[in-house]
């Protein structure tokens, strides 16, 4: 028994001793591009991660794996959507690895961790999906840089799209409560109501929601429309409930794009029809550039691409754009942070899209439908803004002097 | 049975030794990238000593201890940025609160043992995380309280690399490591464990087991606080789930892994699970199979934790 007892803490003190040689054989003369990236990889958000993973590998394998002329060096950490542990991932990441530019982050929480710490590093940092809105505005940074979105983005435009085509008046929102609903929400109420809308009742569900019927409840039979902000299995969930409760065909179902993304569509049945939703992609979107992207994902993953496959994508594509830009030259991360804002790569899945001067894109805002094509449920889309700005068309600096969207 | 060991040197001191040396010493011939996780290693094992306290040497296995810990670390984050309050008061303003929080609560739950206080302080410990969530004026919900400035820059070190905060959170580490050795070696902490093992005779001979039980609480949640306040200033930030459930029973993990009522093993427990989490995820993204399998072979093997391996039960 002792020695068995022996063998097992020798083992384990191996095990340490063993990972950390290995971990100190790091560099080779002929140094490639190293980008450190970094997503939940386990836990709740885990299936999000590996979209946005799976997108940037694409990517890199359509390139294989060269830019500027150099060899590119991927190393992904899982942030396990943990903000200490994002921090501690791009500690490692930038102190040990060394690499040249940071991509990745999922959760907003993690956002605003790990931005300061990339700002004191002087590390360009890309985040391709992380939609806290003062990430680029009232605390942006001038090392990152965001081709994703901001959470209010797509819902000013809906909330006018919404009162004008739509003929809505009132409005009940159900969303989930934390920034990304607060901002969302915040958002599509300031557009709609300033139409002349009515925003009934905001309703706020806890994001470890399991039941949505005490929530339903409460929504009045005699408002035009439902917004609903969810994502993951409270999608699903609320879908199936909202049916459920005789509320489908009788008050129509609107919503920010992520309640019928794709990473939940496929999932859902008929009583998803209908839903009217705003975002910057949409995976039916009828281009070369995005049937091209669709159908290569398909192939290699065996399903379709949500906005967060097309978010890494992009996002890929614009790294890797800024370091041809400079023949590959990252070591000056001036340069490269510099490049990251001014190039403007062309043939995205999601459409034209351009950085504003506060690092976040002026993009393309689709407003979808979900239908059945072929058997499948999809998000056609039945109308587009262009080129739509973070602040709408509200002038940026009034607009950063207003308070961020909060409950 | 613990109280009352003999000290001659044996391997196992020796190691203590070694691994004292080790963190007195490597860091400045160690990468940044280990400074900082060596420096996670002894505020965490700040907080799992803490634990220990209740756990090992009271008996009391509480499941919400990362609250004191969450809050002492909110009461930083809120007064160095909100109020710009000095470096002092933040870390005073942390400290009380973890620790009257601790004293609010122990009335509570020190009423109740074994499965009921594991209950009770996990609800506790969900209330904490849900307030820290919703109560957005102050902590700003979901995003947490980034922006916190400097220690080392604070007291006028220099700011530069991790070695001078490792030096910091080392010296509080061993200062909170002595008084806890000198208060489970005291008559209090002596009357501790006579409570763990057997309360209604520590009743009979005429102790005041409910008082000694709230203060090993109390106490418990004031070394949490200070590990709490070290691990703001590490981080630069404080988020929800420095207080959530999972982050508890990780803690509780370090100190059932390491050995408890022996205050060194739920050190060695948090340095193995920092350390093991770090370099695994490195190599494998099947590292929480990994680390499942050390937890069920410790369980197997050592189920009095690595620090208790070859001792009789």
């Amino acid at each position: 028994m002792e020695s068995r007892k022996a063998t097992l803490i020798a083992a384990l003190f191996a095990l340490i001793c063993a990972a950390s040689v290995i971990a100190a054989q790091t560099g080779t003369p002929q140094t490639p591009i190293k980008i450190g990236f970094m997503v939940p990889l386990s836990g709740g958000n885990a299936q999000n991660g590996r979209d946005i993973l799976n997108g940037f590998l694409m990517y890199l394998d359509e390139i294989g794996y060269k830019a500027g002329g150099r060899k590119i060096d991927l190393i992904v950490e899982d942030d396990e959507a943990i903000p200490a542990v994002g921090l501690t991932k791009a500690r490692k990441l930038i102190e040990r690895d060394e690499v040249h530019v940071m991509a990745g982050a999922l959760l907003s929480s993690t956002g605003y961790a790990l931005a300061p710490y990339i700002t004191s590093m002087k590390i360009p940092m890309v985040y391709p999906v992380v939609s806290a809105d003062d990430l680029t505005q009232r605390r942006r940074s001038e090392w990152i840089v965001r081709t994703g979105w901001s959470g209010s983005q797509p819902n000013h435009a809906f909330g006018e799209y919404v009162y004008q085509k739509l003929g809505v008046r009132s409005v009940v929102t159900v969303a989930l409560d934390y920034a990304f609903g607060w901002e969302s929400v915040g958002g599509f109420e300031r557009t709609f109501v300033a139409q002349g809308g009515q925003l009934r009742q905001k309703i706020w569900v806890p994001i470890s929601v399991h039941d949505f019927a005490p929530y339903l409840a409460q929504i009045p039979r005699d408002v035009d429309a439902v917004y609903a902000l969810l994502l993951g299995r409270s999608a699903l969930q609320f879908m199936r409930q909202y049916q459920e409760f005789g509320l489908k065909g009788r008050v129509q179902l609107i919503g920010g794009g992520t309640t019928t993304d794709e990473h939940v569509l496929p999932f859902m049945g008929d009583e998803a029809l209908g839903a009217v939703t705003a975002l910057h992609y949409s995976a039916a979107l009828d281009t070369p550039e995005n049937k091209q992207f669709a159908e290569s994902y398909r192939t290699r993953y065996k399903k379709v691409p949500s906005y967060y496959s097309e978010s890494m994508y992009t996002g890929g594509k614009w790294l890797i754009a800024a370091i041809n830009a400079i023949d590959g030259r990252v070591e000056d991360r001036q340069a490269l942070v510099d490049a990251l804002r001014r190039v403007k790569p062309e043939g995205l899945p999601r459409g034209p899209m351009e950085l504003d001067e506060y690092g976040n894109p002026i993009e393309n805002v689709y407003i979808r439908r979900v239908e059945r094509v072929n058997g499948q449920l999809q998000n056609t889309v039945i109308d587009t803004f262009p080129r739509v700005s973070q602040f709408w068309n509200f002038d940026p600096a009034r607009y950063l002097s207003e308070p961020l969207y909060a409950r | 049975m613990v109280a009352l060991r003999a000290f001659v040197i044996t391997p196992k001191l020796l190691l203590a030794g070694l691994c004292a040396l080790f963190l007195l010493v490597a860091p400045p011939f160690l990468s940044a990238y280990w400074v900082g996780l060596l420096t996670q290693v002894v505020i965490l094992g700040i907080l799992a000593m803490s634990l220990d306290l209740l756990i090992g040497y009271t008996g009391l296995p509480s499941l919400g201890h990362a609250g004191f810990f969450g809050v002492a670390a909110y009461g930083v984050g809120v007064l160095s940025t909100t109020y710009h309050a000095g470096m002092w008061t933040s870390i005073a303003g942390g400290f009380l609160a973890g620790t009257l929080l601790a004293a609010l609560f122990g009335l509570i739950v020190s009423h109740v043992r074994d499965v009921y206080f594991l209950m009770i302080t996990m609800a506790l410990g969900m209330v904490l995380w849900g307030l820290s969530f919703r109560w957005i004026p102050v902590t700003g919900g979901d995003n947490g309280i980034s922006g916190i400035p400097r220690l080392e820059g604070l007291i006028g070190l220099p700011a530069s690399g991790p070695i001078p905060f490792y030096y910091i959170a080392l010296l509080v580490f061993a200062a909170c490591m002595l008084l806890m050795t000198l208060l489970v070696r005291s008559p209090f902490g002596l009357t501790l464990q006579g409570i763990r093992e057997h309360e209604p005779r520590m009743r009979s001979l005429g102790f005041n087991t409910w008082l000694h039980g709230y203060l090993s609480y109390v106490c418990a949640g004031a070394f949490a606080s200070i590990a709490g306040i070290m691990w703001a200033y590490y981080n630069g930030f404080v988020s929800p789930t420095y207080l959530e459930l999972t982050a508890s029973s990780e803690l509780f993990l370090m100190v059932t892994l390491g050995g408890p009522a022996t205050l060194v093993g739920p050190v060695i427990g948090a340095g193995a699970i920092v350390i093991l989490k770090n370099v695994m995820s490195a190599y494998t993204a099947r590292w929480l199979l990994i680390l499942g399998i050390i937890y069920i072979v410790t369980i197997l093997w050592a189920p009095q934790g690595l620090w208790n391996l070859g001792k009789r039960r």
